[in-house]
This record gives structure tokens, sequence and C-alpha cells, in this order.
């Protein structure tokens, strides 16, 4: 039952072949059984969830609801959940309940999804391999030595291991796509303001971007159906309709092109993970599509110009968490400076610190100019790339990373290696436009995601693509050893 | 030596949307703490921004009304900086492309002359909230309700030359957003706030002395005296041969001084940088030419109608249309008393007077304009005279009626009936004869000055209702015998 697809459920639940109740009692079980192995989850939220579920099977009793009603889904603890602990995978955090809900959850608890709990990620968001949340790291399911990837690691590790249908998450440098790659699932950053960030904890606000994650890209649609549309309270969300996300799955991708980003197949990248790549497109080449080679010239520069604006930004939106309002304060304070400065040195990890401090730097009297304005000119450069390349292509595709998942603390005392790690995918947040991981075969027995990139707003076009690609594979099917034993 | 003083202002304009810069949240002053907020004042988690379109649309209305160029695209930055009531640890506000541009105010000064006072610019920012040391046992409390009100802050060139010129400027930007409707310009609640830039430098020099900032005074009166304690304080200083210090200080109107705040070494690093969850601000011409066409009729533009229409002096005009509300008085007044000289005398004399007495401003005078037309119209027509007008005024003041129902109910009708009128003053002939042989005895100049001594009487034995105009003429008359 837990490896169904959303659609499946749907079915069985309105069928009555199973109520919403007992289908989220079979996940909590899961997770109660399977958790301690992997860490995905903060908090699981057993009332909640097996309440929103008795109200989800009344609605199905009455024959309401949508696709989602009554299926047990994660959010990622950086969504504001009003009255369950939201901590952004921080000490910090640690004891913040919010009075409000974010508008994601808000709309996903609409569509009648139930709720299991929160799940762990790096702490903010910085991290690549969640092993940088205060709840510990989060552990891969299909190899327990092995990173599930980061910052949305709880999420992907929780889809991959069946301790949740489907998940939210969050990419600011390509935190939904390279775990969902790491854990073999389909995760999709929509377009740079399609999903509301209100109520999402910001970490560089200008990047962020909620997503779903899921076994499949039909999964995926299932959620964007909810999750995405303007929103009045976010500013910078898109004012223009959402499309229907499932109306075109079945599209044929007959003509469809696709570009190859030469830069995307040079040195650093794992000749296996090369291969795995270069074999799905010749299956898309198979569908219809055709492909040529392009370029993103500027790609090499995401890395400097990313790891400037994601900082600054995060050193400003971080400053709110003083100790004076919420969150944690240090005990016994002597005055005011003491109080900003140990409740800080206590609540944030290491990784949050060094990335305060660099925006700090970085927005500095007299260095402004050298790095912010720098990088925001080069973030230009890379958007007018993709721009470029996207009049002449339907979609680009190539690697979400050069390697497969790595090894639990093997790269946590090399940062350079760990901020690599992200060179595949930091140019699409610096653009805003939208992409996709998709599980796309096993390179020593560990997944590998192919990352199909878009046009801005072209989520629906994505997810036809990755659907073609599932109904023609069977790679997103596949299921880790550990979550059989359950 | 002989100093030039050089003044640049930023004056902080409390505009008066109904909600907050960036929130819902409602705006307004003595509140219980805390109550008037949302989750973006309180800096939440996950809050975001919503900018306020009124607060646009008013400062848009201030830049056309100082002649200044609109910023078609203006952009909201951050300002960072750690303090208690400052809920995200930044400041929203606007740096290198506000929403006004460069403008200038033309201001009368006492003397007639107009100087022109160059404005840098205009930007929307939020304001902090506050901290409470009282009743908190050695902690500071916080009050969130002021955080994310709307402020425009009005940045003018150092083109000011002394402490009344600086005065004449704040007092003209009070009219004119008073004007506009876009603050309520009640300096006492902190609606508008001022930050004095001060630095001297011998006459005739070109370059800028160093400068001090005092910091948020927020009277006319303490402006005035602010800068002459600070002109005094850094003359003496370079007098002796000393170095003005670049700092900020406070002025302290209880001890009539500035004392340092803090130099500029202590000076926070503010990190600006485009506010990311904020779009930048794109306007259409179509929208700010929109704007302009709603603006309402300014001050200098009242003045000079009212010099050209109701033919007053340019003084009186001046006067009258400082505030908004005097012009509306005068203008509704003078709609019922129709003699706009007589009308300006009373609202700047009399009215005036009494509003300083009680210290009220003319929107709260307990006598309406038409209730002071009404008493107007009363003197116009010879039914009392100006000196029983006055005590009828007193009288609407202290809510005993309208003019008319208080000159029937006190018998204060003027005598106009030249019979009566030459009763009475043969009865204080005879009265006063040894006063009225003098009288005659004495050449034209002396009985010039006597005649007020036989005037008065007749005032007296009249209780004051005996028109003057009938009265002087008929008493010189009958003196002559």
């Amino acid at each position: 039952m837990f490896e169904q697809s959303i659609s499946t459920l749907a079915q069985k639940l309105r069928n009555k072949d199973i109520s919403s109740v007992e289908l989220t009692r079979l996940f909590l079980a899961r997770i109660a059984k399977l958790d301690p192995q992997l860490n995905s989850y903060i908090t699981v939220s057993e009332q909640r969830a097996l309440e929103q579920a008795a109200t989800a099977d009344a609605l199905i009793q009455n024959g309401k609801g949508t696709s989602l009603t009554g299926i047990p889904i994660a959010h990622k603890d950086l969504f504001c959940t009003e009255g369950t602990l939201t901590t952004c995978g921080s000490k910090m955090l640690n004891n913040f309940i919010p009075p409000y809900e974010s508008t994601v959850t808000s709309r996903i608890q609409q569509a009648g999804a139930v709720m299991l709990g929160k799940t762990n990620m790096d702490e903010f968001a910085m991290g690549s391999s969640n092993e940088n949340s205060f709840y510990g790291a989060v552990k891969n399911p299909w190899n327990l030595d092995m990173v599930p990837g980061g910052s949305s690691g709880g999420s992907a590790a929780a889809i991959a291991a069946g301790l949740a249908v489907a998940a939210t998450g969050t990419d600011t440098g390509g935190s939904i796509r390279q775990p969902a790659s790491f854990c073999g699932i389909t995760g999709l950053k929509p377009t740079y303001g399609r999903v509301s960030r209100f109520g999402m904890i910001a970490y560089a606000s200008s990047l962020d971007q909620g997503g779903p994650m899921a076994k499949s890209a039909e999964d995926c649609a299932h959620l964007m159906q909810a999750m995405a549309g303007f929103d009045e309270k976010d500013s910078t969300s898109a004012d223009t309709p959402s499309e229907d996300y499932l109306a075109n799955l079945n599209a044929p991708l007959t003509g469809l092109k696709i570009g190859l980003p030469k830069e995307y197949f040079g040195e650093g990248l794992d000749s296996q993970v090369a291969d795995i790549i270069m074999a799905a497109v010749k299956e898309f080449e198979k569908l219809g599509a055709t492909v040529k080679e392009i370029s993103l010239p500027n790609l090499q520069l995401s890395i400097p110009s990313y790891y400037v604006i994601a900082p600054s930004e995060a050193s400003s939106n971080l400053s709110r968490f003083d100790g004076v309002r919420f969150g944690h304060r240090c005990d016994d304070p002597k005055d005011l400076l003491d109080m900003y400065m140990r409740s800080r040195a206590e609540g944030f990890g290491t990784e949050v610190q060094k990335r305060i401090m660099v925006g700090t730097y970085a927005l500095s009297e007299g260095y402004y100019d050298a790095y912010y304005l720098k990088a925001q000119k080069i973030r230009r450069l890379i958007k007018e790339d993709f721009v470029k390349a996207l009049d002449e292509v339907d979609v680009i595709m190539g690697p979400v990373a050069p390697t497969t998942a790595f090894g639990l603390g093997s790269k946590t005392s090399d940062p350079v290696a760990m901020y690599l790690e992200d060179i595949y995918t930091l140019s699409v947040n610096l653009a805003g436009i939208p992409a996709m991981s998709v599980p796309a075969g096993f390179a020593n027995g560990m997944p590998v995601g192919l990352q199909v990139m878009g046009n801005y707003f072209a989520e629906a076009k994505l997810l036809n693509v990755a659907h073609q690609y599932q109904q023609n594979t069977d790679w997103h099917l596949q299921t880790p050893t550990m979550a059989k034993g359950a | 030596m002989n100093w030039e003083v050089v003044i640049g202002l930023e004056i902080h304009t409390q505009l008066s949307t109904k909600s907050k810069l960036f929130s819902g949240a409602a705006v307004g002053f003595g509140a219980e703490p805390n109550t008037q907020t949302t989750l973006v004042d309180l800096g939440m988690p996950g809050a975001l921004p919503v900018f306020n379109k009124e607060a646009l649309r008013m400062a848009v209305m201030f830049g056309h009304a100082i002649n200044a160029e609109i910023g078609m695209s203006s952009v909201f930055a951050r300002k960072n900086y750690f303090y208690p009531d400052l809920p995200k640890g930044y400041q929203t506000s606007q740096m290198d492309h506000p929403i006004v541009g460069k403008g200038y105010l033309d201001v009368m000064l006492e003397d007639g002359t107009t100087s022109r006072v160059g404005i840098t610019r205009a930007h929307l920012e939020e304001d902090a909230g506050k901290s409470l040391h009282e009743d908190f046992q050695g902690m500071t409390g916080i009050d969130l309700n002021r955080s994310s009100t709307p402020l425009l802050e009005i940045v003018s060139e150092p083109d000011i030359r002394s402490a009344k010129e600086a005065v004449a400027y704040v007092k003209m930007i009070h009219s004119i957003v008073t004007y506009l409707g876009i603050c309520d310009g009640n300096m006492a609640e902190g609606s508008m706030r001022c930050d004095i830039n001060l630095s001297l430098r011998p006459k005739g020099q070109k370059e800028y002395g160093t400068r001090t900032e005092i910091k948020n005074v927020n009277s006319f009166r303490f402006i005035e005296k602010a800068i002459y304690t600070e002109i005094e304080r850094q003359a003496d200083i370079l007098e002796d041969g000393g170095r003005i210090i670049q700092e900020t200080r406070l002025y302290d109107p209880e001890k009539n001084e500035t004392r340092s705040m803090r130099s500029k070494e202590d000076a926070n690093d503010y990190r600006y940088f485009p506010c990311p969850d904020l779009l930048p601000v794109v306007l259409t011409q179509e929208y700010v030419d929109g704007i302009k066409a709603t603006l309402p009729e300014l001050p200098s533009q009242k003045a000079a109608r009212f010099q050209s229409e109701h033919g007053l002096s340019e003084y009186d005009a001046n006067v009258l249309s400082s505030s908004r509300a005097m012009a509306d008085f005068f203008e509704t007044a003078n709609t019922i008393v129709a003699d706009a000289k007589l009308t300006a005398n009373w609202v700047m004399g009399e009215l005036s007077k009494l509003l300083n007495q009680e210290q009220l401003e003319i929107e709260n005078a307990p006598v309406s304009a038409k209730a002071f037309g009404e008493l107007l119209v009363r003197i116009k027509d010879n039914t009392i005279n100006g000196k029983t007008a006055k005590d009828v005024l007193q009288a609407i003041w202290n809510g005993e009626g309208s003019a008319d129902e208080i000159i029937e109910a006190k018998g204060l009708k003027q005598v106009t009936d030249t019979g009566a009128i030459e009763a009475m003053i043969q009865t204080i002939l005879d009265a006063n004869a040894a006063q009225v042989e003098q009288y005659r005895a004495a050449d034209e100049d002396k009985q010039k000055k006597m005649i007020g001594f036989f005037v008065g009487q007749v005032m007296k034995a009249s209780q004051g209702k005996a028109n003057p105009g009938l009265v002087n003429p008929i008493l010189t008359k009958m003196l002559k015998g």
C-alpha cells in the first residue's frame, strides 16, 4: 500500500478499499518502525494526522474532496504549521510553535491531505547533505551510511522509504532536486513566484521556492494542483493563473527539442552518472524528441554568485532570531549585547553562523560593490544564458549532481567540495526557472536523477516530459530494501 | 569670527494611512501595547511584507507638491541593525531609488523675502516599535504597535542658513503635508520629527565645516532653540581653536543643550541592500499624472488667490493660508460676511488670541466658521460695535448660543437713534459742566485730545451700545454749543 501512487490511493479511498484513518495509521506505524534508522522526521503529528484523516473520510463519504483528500503526506519543517512545532532544523526554533499556517501547507490542508509530520532538514535549509540539522543527520534509505542530500533530505528519505506518500520541500540552490536525485524520487522546483513563500521560514528570499516531492511526476502534479498559484500575502508571488498540471501529462513528446549544455558534462561529472543521463536522453529520442548541444557559458560562475547572494540575504533574514520575541534565548543575559551574542551563538549551528558571517561581510560598506553587486551582475548573465538557450530548445537536460549520494561525514570537513555538489542546480535558482529531478538509473546501487529544466512557468511541460519518461521506465518505482521490511 | 551656519534637515513625516506600510494592522496612537500588530509587524518567521498602495499615493502627492521628480521605479532596501524594538533586525526603507527625487520649496521668511530650499529626496520607510523602560523591574518591555507605521523621510539640501529659515521651512512642510491630508501634523504625538544637520564655516568659505546631527526634535520651538544652542556650542569650540567631532547629538529641551549620543566611529554599518521580499515599485505616467490631478490647492497657491480674489495683503494672505484649517475657516466665514478684510482681521486678531489663550488649534475651536461669520455680519451691519463683538465672541466660545441669540438676550444692540444719543450726551454735558467749559476755551489741538473723555463717558452711559460712528459727530456739534 505504501508504494501506491496518489491516483491509485485516491481511487482506493473512494472505493472504500481503505479509509484515510487506516491509511494514516499504516504510515504512522511505518514511521514508528523505520524512522529510527533514518531520522527523517523531526515531529510526527499523530493526533493532527488522525483528526485530519477522520475529516477526510467524512468528506469522501459525502463524495467531496480532491485527489489529495485523505492522502498522508509530510511537510518540510520550515513551513510554519499552526500549533505544530516548526524548527527549521535549528536549536534556535526548538520551542517555536507558530500561531499561523503557511500558504502552502494551508492550501494542501484545504485540499484534504493528511499531515503526518514535519521532516528533517539542514538547519535553515543551508546544506547539501542534511548533516547540518540540530536534530541529527538523516540517512539515505538506499544505504544508511550515505547522506540523503539536502536540504530537503528528510522529505526525500521519507518518501523513498515509504514513510509518506509525498512531501513538500523547498529549493534555494538545489534543495529539492539534489535529495530527490540521491534518494531516487521525483522533485520539482517551480518557477520563482509560482508557489507562495508566505509562512516559509526564509533562507534566501530571492531564491527560495517551495515545491512538491513524490515518487512520480504525476504525484508531483497532484501536489502542484493544490500548492501553486498567486498569493496576495507574498509580494513576489506571480499574479498569473496557475495551470492544470494534470491535464497535459499524457501529451506526446514528438518534436520535443532537448538541449544538452556542454558545461554540464565536463570535468567533475562522475562517468557512471554521465552514462545514465545519456541513456535517459536516448529514451527521450525514442519518444520522438530531438537533441542538440547548447551552451550555458556562465555555469561556473553560479557557485561564487550564489554563495554571495544567498548568505547576504540570509544574514539579514536571520537577524530576527535575536532572542527577544521567540526562539532560543540564552540563560541569564548580562545585558542586551550579551543576550544577542549568546542567544545566536548557542541557537545557530556552525554552517548557519558561517553563512551569516559571509553575508554580513559581503554587504559591508566598502565590499558591497565588489561582492553583492558583482554577484547580481553575474546572476543576470546566468539568467540571460538560460533565456537564450530556451529560445532554441523546449527543455534542458543534464545531471542533478556530479555524483550519487556520498558517505555521511565524507565532505563535512571540506566545504568547497560540499558547495561543488550544487554546481548543476544553483544556476536554476539564480535564473528563477523551474526544474525537476527524475529518477533515471542507479550507479553502485545508488539512485541517479536526471535534471529537466524548462522555461518560466513551464511546470506543466516539465511534468509532462517527466511523466512520459516514467510511463516508459520504472526507475521511479524502485524501492529500497529497508523499506520493504515493514 | 563671522560664522555662517549651514543647515540641512531630515523630516520624518508619519503618513496618515489607515493601515501600516507593510501589513494590514491599524495605525493609531495610544492603543494597548502590541494590540495593533500582525505577524509582519512582529517579525515572525515566514511573514512577508505587502506594500500599502495608499502610502505610495501619498508619497507621490508630496512629490508633486514640492515640484519633484517622481521615482518611476523605486526600490525598497533593508537597513540592517539590531535593536529590541526593531523586530526583523532590519528596517525596510529606500536607499538608491527613492519614490521622490529632487525637488524644492520657496520659503517665505518673516522679513518678507523668499528663499529656495532644495529637497534632495523623500523616501518611504517603516517606523520601529518602542522600548518601554518603566514598569518592568529593570527589564525592558517592547511595544510593536508603531512597528511598520509608514513614514516619509524628507531630506533637504544643506541650503538653510538660519534657525528662522529652518523653522519657516519645517512649517511649510508641515503646512503642505496637512494640506495634502497625508499627515495629521501632530508633532506632540510624533507625527513629524526632525533631524538637524548643522555645521559652521567662516563667512565666504566654500567648503562645509564638520557637521553634527541633532536627532528627533519634535516642535517648531525646539527646532529653533536646538539650532541656536548648537550654533553657540560649535562657535565656542571653533573660536577656541578646537575641532567639531562628527557625531549624533540629542537636544534636551529642559536644559536647552545638545549632548553627544554617538560618534561616527560608533556608527552602524547598515549593510543596505534591496529588499528581496518586495518588488521594485514601477509606476506608469498615467498613475503619476492621475495623482497630480487630485492635488488640492496648496498654501502658496491659496495665498496668491487670497490676494487676487479677496484683495488681502500678502502678509494676511500668507498667515491665513499657512494652515488648511485656518484657510478653510476664513473662507467659510467670509462667504457669510462678504468682507474679506474684516473677516481676516477678526480671524487673525480676536479668534487667534482666544485660540492662543486656550492653546487650541483652529480645527478644535468651540466657535464654528458659520457662527463666527454670523457675528461679523452684526459688526458689518452696525448692530453691535467691535468692542461688544469681542464680548459676544467670548459668549459664543462659552457655548451661550449664536451671535443673534446673545445680542438679543443681553440687549447688546447698538443705539443708532440720534435722538436718544443726543439726550444721553446732553445728560453727560450737564453733569460735567466744568470740563465743557475747559473744552470750549481750548484750541483745536487740545480739543481733539479732550474729546476722548466725553466719548468715554457716553459709551459708559450707553453700556457700550452707542454707535461710535454717530456719537462722535453729534458730540462735537453739541460741545461747540
